[in-house]
């Protein structure tokens, strides 16, 4: 089973925790298999054409996937998963009228 | 054991060690050869001038100190003190401590200026900065060469808020000379629970001002510019080409994707930091500068090419932050700082160390140049800097209004 990091963003669909276990092949399935367990997840990772989003970053152990064969890139046994979204800080901003 | 007086003694050494005269050392040197010149004299012998690049090690202090400068035993190493006595003594040292290749300059200080060779003052810390410094100076990487670079150096600080604190402070104390705070922000009584720049006593008063007052009480040799504006796409070129580093304590997307171009755009290196409840980020953006032989890695753009849409993805404001936690991001960014300005170490260039205060965990991740990269890529399509409020989908401001709070 792999590991999966879970950004404090999305940690309120895990139930708090911040790193869960998921039995999959390759990216593509691991997300899958993740938003079964946690429903939720796919959508605020994956863009209409099933990418992950443009501000966040897949990295299985130490590389991102857009390095390896993105949503292709095979997941191990023992392959440490991370989710990393930008994240800005303080503000609250208005959405564009 | 044999008895020899001082002539005696210089004799024998003369005959063990290997002169070199300064017209050879500078005929070798422009040939391409590569030598460590140690000066070997007193110190107040060394502020009057020295060999450039010499390293300055005092004779009491040589076979103490020489394997923190030099670990090559054979290396070529150049001993020089003022006429060529002490060196020849000193060298024959080095020779006994099995540096193969260590020269004394005929001659010393004092002929290599009278063959007209350039020669430098340095400058030097005065009494009060060597005590006040000392701690650094026994840092090999650093020592008093690396002090001076620290008070001749200027870093600017993006806001002056949970991460600018600890980071103002400890340059502060670091002896950075020269420190460029903006922020346009109030200090208000929920910033007391992570922002230490500022005290209750504070509260109303314009952040730039109070930070001021915190960081001349910490170092009166710093050297504290406010800029009590937003950094909008008018001014920030302006600002920043002043600097060496940039520190981004901005706590929106906007400025984060602003500060990114104009620091790329200048070539400066940008050590980047964001927080979020017990979470953050760090790492160093180095645009790349081949004049200076700097490759450069991936930038913020290379890292997220797009923004969040506005409310996607929640705000300290909304969701809170765990006071300390800027405290430790915001010293590491000075950590950062302070290892780029003087050259040591390994920056976190083409990593991002990720910290998660919940399970005390640090982990670093390998970041990437992307080649496709709208800024820094093969093909860039943004050349300037742009609106910023409307590439993150705001209301736009044309950059005028102060819409963006720094904290």
């Amino acid at each position: 089973m792999a590991t999966v990091y879970i950004p404090t963003h999305f940690r309120r669909l895990t139930g708090g925790q911040s790193k869960v276990t998921v039995d999959a092949a390759d990216i593509n399935s691991l997300l899958g298999a993740l938003d079964e367990q946690y429903p939720g997840i796919a959508e605020r990772l994956l863009d209409g054409d099933g990418e992950v989003k443009r501000f966040v970053n897949v990295f299985v152990n130490n590389d991102e996937i857009r390095t390896l064969q993105g949503m292709a890139t095979p997941v191990g046994e023992n392959d440490k998963i991370s989710i990393v979204p930008a994240m800005a800080g303080g503000a609250v901003l208005r959405r564009r009228s | 054991m044999a008895r020899l007086n001082r002539d005696q003694l210089l004799a024998l050494a003369r005959r063990e060690i290997t002169e070199i005269s300064p017209q050879a050392l500078q005929q070798r040197t422009a040939a391409g050869e590569s030598f460590t010149l140690i000066d070997i004299r007193e110190r107040d012998e060394f502020m009057l001038g020295h060999i450039p690049d010499a390293e300055f090690i005092p004779r009491g202090f040589l076979e103490l100190q020489i394997e923190q400068a030099v670990f090559d035993r054979t290396a070529p190493v150049v001993i020089y003190c003022a006429g060529g006595v002490r060196s020849v003594l000193a060298a024959r040292n080095l020779k006994e401590m099995g540096y193969e290749n260590v020269y004394s300059l005929s001659g010393g200080f004092s002929g290599w200026v009278n063959a007209g060779y350039e020669f430098t003052v340095p400058t030097v810390l005065n009494d009060e900065q060597r005590i006040r410094y000392s701690r650094h100076t026994l840092l090999p990487e650093l020592r008093e060469a690396g002090q001076i670079k620290l008070l001749e150096s200027k870093v600017l600080l993006i806001g002056a808020g949970g991460l600018g604190s600890p980071a103002a402070m400890y340059l502060a104390a670091a002896g950075v000379g020269t420190l460029g705070i903006v922020d346009f922000d109030d200090v208000d009584v929920s910033n007391l629970q992570r922002q230490l720049l500022h005290g209750t006593k504070d509260v109303g008063r314009p952040k730039v001002e109070s930070a001021a007052d915190r960081l001349h009480d910490i170092n009166p040799d710093v050297n504290v510019v406010a800029y009590r504006e937003p950094i909008t796409s008018v001014n920030a070129l302006d600002i920043i080409k002043d600097y060496d580093v940039v520190l981004n304590g901005s706590d929106n997307f906007p400025t984060r994707y602003l500060v990114n171009d104009a620091c790329h755009f200048l070539g400066k290196p940008l050590v980047d930091a964001s927080i979020f409840m017990f979470e953050g980020q760090v790492t160093v953006y180095q645009p790349a500068v081949p004049e200076l032989g700097i490759e450069g890695g991936p930038c913020y753009r290379c890292l997220y090419p797009d923004p969040p849409p506005p409310g996607e993805v929640p705000s300290c404001a909304e969701a809170g932050v765990l006071g300390v936690l800027p405290g430790i991001v915001g010293s590491l960014q000075a950590v950062e700082a302070i290892k780029l300005l003087v050259g040591f170490g390994e920056p976190l260039v083409g990593r991002l160390l990720m910290i998660d205060t919940l399970d005390q965990s640090f982990r670093t991740l390998s970041i990437h140049r992307d080649p496709n990269c709208p800024l820094c890529g093969s093909q860039p399509t943004v050349t300037k800097l742009i609106d910023y409020e409307q590439f993150c989908g705001l209301p736009s401001n044309n950059g005028h209004e102060p819409v963006l709070a720094i904290g």
